[in-house]
């Protein structure tokens, strides 16, 4: 049956694209872009708003206000009181919430499709009439500190993170961790909020996501009576921020916790994101990863380290393209027990070394490839997952025309390029390696 | 995020849509498996979900880890195929294998397309019925399971909740992690995995559902083909899960900014009569959204945490309602104080016509709203089968909690709710709390 799979493969790419959600952007007068996702098979719609800011544009000194805002924007506008935008949802069956990112802000609800008029007008409400109270504000800024304690001080893993990102970006304030660090958000004070809320918070700056049981003439109706009488704000410019500087040293963290329990490392390289227009290299780089990670059984390093040399129980490599600014590409090898964190990133770079040399093997390739294809008609099955995937790339300088692009770049991608993306990038001279460890012992026993 | 997911902790209720036009057709094959089918030819792909009864809880003394371990292996080599050659053809057809073991079940998900049916599912048919627990494949899996142990063993979180199942179950596979230990997954044989797998694959113990490109027929010889091969029945039924929990409070040292706590005690199980008002005594308890009383008080109102809440829990050998919630060292007393005055308010007061009157509102809106997937409705079907729920739930589920009253709440909230025997795992180093003992 392996082989016979094999056979059906070089067939594949003569197939049709996979019949998807039917894709429409259009703009309002007001700079607001819409795009919208038809899919009737449920009487659902996702209703996305997305800024175009993110924990990246925030003033220096202030990290963490492009979240913390994020919370306050569900505490009441002039005309309506704390709390009453989730309750509204909840009352008429719906789920809502919100994320933030380095490059986006986002807010979303999923309702019943004839809802979709009461939340866009909600949504529009707060977009420029946020009023925030200042005692709700330092009530939520102790929820925001007690998240930053549930997602990083609790979890030694992510202050790891978050010390490797502040190497890896020197200059680039992608450095900066996106719930800010403890000491800024201490800080942060009403007059900081409204300045941001009002510098990046307009149509103009904003993208309007709907995907589900509605059309995209309807959508245009509404967003027009909703979100069209709305000013756009003309101080806001395309956002141009300044770049890291070339990498000239390696780098190279130790970092020590008692809660440690399981060593690992991880190496990450600065590397090329999507740009409009200019998404050859990142799809090299995409390819790459799923080269060098994804399956132990048959990826590169999964291959080498954990099933030949058994070096490392867990290996992987990942890539995130989707970016306003220069992105990271990274491999982690958690060691096998006996084995040191030195010999475990020592067999991965012999592996990479030799990956360079030798190059890719075509028929993984070829694997890699059909389930690239499969993933368009498996992600069809996830309407929120593909709006998802909309919004990040149109907060990252993408267009709709480049999201439909990618994955004939992605099929394109040769071997040899692959291999050529392999050698300008996995350089250790230009890249952050980290080794994530327990306590000394002796130190352990002091905390204990 | 502005809301932190509890759903480590939450229990999948499993309901079904009023509005969503969800045509479930029940096919019996000829071999005598009964599924669950909705034919959706939209997308060029189908869904199947098959979920084995028993899961972990069919370890046997001495050997916990071995369901877990095993089903680990499903992936990892199968027939004549090693891992590699296993994982190359899966990969090769794009097909996506889940194998997932609970407490109480074994989920097989498998997602294929169209154009490779055949070979996907002969591909499943061999991971499940002919897997090879090759010597070489046992080490690396065990590694892993190590490794994910040891991480677990200083997450605070995963310590919390061990000691609570601890406490709740004692020698019961309930309160034991399914990983098993590190000295136990080290010791576990080939003959082992033979033996977990005989105990859990067997005809009498699926429920099968599929959503996607397919009809009752194709669906129908598909199936045959796939598990026509199974045993007719595996492990005997087990015996229920004592509930030993005491009232009291247990703090786990642990050095670490914010403590977190697990709460709750023994809860009510799935067949109750009284379970459709428990349920929504429960989301307007502490369910997942922000007007939850728990959210509001210990959240909006007083800033103590990022999340909090606590489900009901129905295992299908003893039932829990169980809480959680994370704040700095030095407000969990508070906290604490804050859930135990609420346990004891819902318990004394029930709740108001207004909150049942939005927990209705809301949970009969936004029941249609889970029906968005071929996958989702994949699970959500096999998930009715496995609770015994009829065909047509979905058509009356909206009624039934339409027509939980005041007083049914009143009634089951003083039942549920027992501020006395509430049982509060602390890890942590909070400040101004004793343990009890």
């Amino acid at each position: 049956m392996f082989h016979r799979a094999f056979a059906v493969l070089a067939v594949l790419f003569a197939a049709q694209a996979a019949q998807s959600a039917e894709v429409t952007g259009f703009a309002l007068e007001n700079g607001m872009e819409v795009v919208v996702l038809e899919d009737r098979r449920a009487p659902v719609v996702v209703h996305m708003v997305w800024y175009k800011v993110g924990a990246a544009d925030e003033p220096r000194g202030l990290s963490g206000i492009a979240h913390y805002l994020e919370h306050l924007m569900f505490k009441g506008t002039k005309t309506t009181e704390d709390g009453d935008f989730s309750r509204i949802v909840s009352e008429n069956g719906g789920t809502d919430n919100a994320f933030t990112s380095w490059d986006y802000t986002a807010y979303f609800q999923r309702v019943a499709a004839d809802r979709l008029p009461l939340m866009m007008a909600m949504e529009a409400d707060r977009m420029v009439n946020l009023a925030i109270d200042a005692a709700a504000m330092e009530t939520e800024r102790q929820v925001v500190l007690e998240e930053r304690a549930t997602r990083t001080e609790n979890d030694p893993g992510s202050l790891f993170s978050e010390q490797r990102r502040a190497s890896q970006f020197l200059h680039h304030p992608y450095g900066i961790p996106i719930i800010g660090w403890r000491h800024e958000i201490e800080e942060i004070g009403l007059e900081d909020l409204q300045a941001f809320y009002k510098a990046h918070y307009a149509p103009n700056n904003a993208i309007l996501i709907v995907a589900g049981d509605v059309s995209p003439e309807e959508v245009r109706a509404l967003a027009e009576e909703h979100y069209g009488p709305i000013p756009a704000n003309p101080a806001i410019e395309m956002r141009d921020r300044i770049e890291e500087p070339p990498q000239l040293a390696e780098r190279r963290l130790i970092f020590r916790d008692a809660r440690v329990s399981q060593p690992y490392v991880v190496r990450s390289y600065l590397a090329p994101e999507r740009d409009a227009g200019d998404q050859v290299a990142a799809a090299r780089l995409n390819m790459l990863s799923e080269v060098l990670g994804g399956a132990s059984a048959t990826s590169v390093l999964g291959r080498a380290l954990v099933l030949d040399q058994k070096v490392a129980v867990y290996s992987d490599a990942y890539y995130l393209g989707t970016s306003l600014d220069d992105t990271t590409f990274t491999m982690i090898a958690v060691p096998a027990e006996g084995v040191t964190l030195e010999e475990v990133e020592g067999a991965m770079d012999a592996v990479v070394a030799d990956f360079i040399e030798t190059g890719v093997d075509a028929r993984q390739l070829e694997r890699i490839k059909t389930q690239v294809r499969a993933a368009l008609i498996y992600g069809d099955d996830n309407l929120s997952g593909l709006a998802r995937r909309y919004g990040v790339a149109l907060t990252s300088g993408l267009t709709v025309a480049d999201v439909a692009a990618w994955p004939a770049l992605l099929k394109d991608v040769t071997g040899d390029e692959i291999q050529e993306a392999a050698a300008l990038l996995l350089d250790r001279e230009r890249a952050v390696t980290g080794y994530f460890l327990p306590a000394d012992e002796a130190e352990a026993e002091v905390l204990q | 995020m502005i809301r932190f997911a509890l759903a480590a902790i939450a229990a999948a209720l499993i309901a079904l849509p009023a509005r969503a036009a969800v045509d479930i057709q029940e096919v019996t094959t000829p071999g005598g498996f009964t599924a669950w089918l909705v034919e959706e030819d939209s997308i060029p792909f189908t869904a199947i979900e098959l979920r084995f009864a028993g899961g972990t809880s069919l370890d046997l003394p001495g050997k916990r880890g071995a369901m877990n371990m095993m089903t680990l292996l499903l992936d990892d080599g199968s027939g004549e195929m090693d891992a590699q050659a296993f994982v190359e053809a899966r990969e090769a057809l794009a097909v996506r294998f889940s194998f997932e073991v609970h407490d109480d079940g074994l989920s097989v998900s498998a997602q294929f397309l169209t154009e490779f049916r055949d070979e996907s599912v002969a591909l499943l048919r061999q991971a499940l019925t002919e897997p090879r627990f090759d010597e070489a494949a046992m080490q690396r899996t065990k590694a892993q399971i190590i490794a994910g142990i040891r991480s677990e063993e200083t997450d605070p979180d995963e310590i919390a909740r061990r000691t609570f199942d601890e406490l709740a179950f004692g020698d019961h596979p309930y309160g034991s992690p399914s990983d098993g230990t590190v000295e136990g997954v080290s010791a576990l044989t080939r003959e082992d995995m033979v033996e977990a797998h005989a105990r859990i694959f067997a005809k009498d113990r699926v429920h099968i559902s599929a959503v996607g490109d397919i009809s009752a027929e194709e669906l129908s010889a598909l199936l045959d083909g796939l598990l026509g091969g199974l045993p007719e029945s595996g492990a005997p039924e087990l015996p229920v899960a004592e509930f030993q929990l005491q009232p009291g409070l247990t703090i786990v040292p642990f050095n670490t900014p914010q403590s977190i706590a697990f709460f709750g005690h023994e809860g009510i199980s799935r067949d109750d009569p009284d379970f459709f008002p428990a349920f929504v005594a429960n989301e307007i308890f502490s369910g997942s959204g922000f007007e939850s009383r728990l959210m509001q008080e210990v959240r909006v109102k007083r800033g103590l945490t990022y999340g909090i809440g606590a489900s009901l829990i129905p295992k299908d050998l003893g039932a829990l309602i169980l809480g959680r919630v994370g704040t700095v060292n030095a407000r969990m007393a508070e906290t604490i104080d804050v859930v135990r005055a609420e346990w004891a308010r819902i318990a004394a007061e029930g709740v108001t016509q207004e909150e049942l009157d939005s927990a209705i509102t809301y949970l009969t809106g936004a029941y249609p709203l889970r029906f968005d997937g071929n996958r989702r409705i994949a699970q959500i079907m096999v998930g009715m089968q496995v609770q015994d729920l009829p065909i047509d739930y979905i058509a009356t589920r909206n009624d039934q909690v339409r027509a939980v009253t005041l007083e049914d709440i009143r009634r089951v909230a003083r039942r549920i709710y027992r501020p006395d025997d509430l049982h509060i795992v602390v890890v942590g180093q909070p400040e101004g709390l004793e343990a009890s003992n």
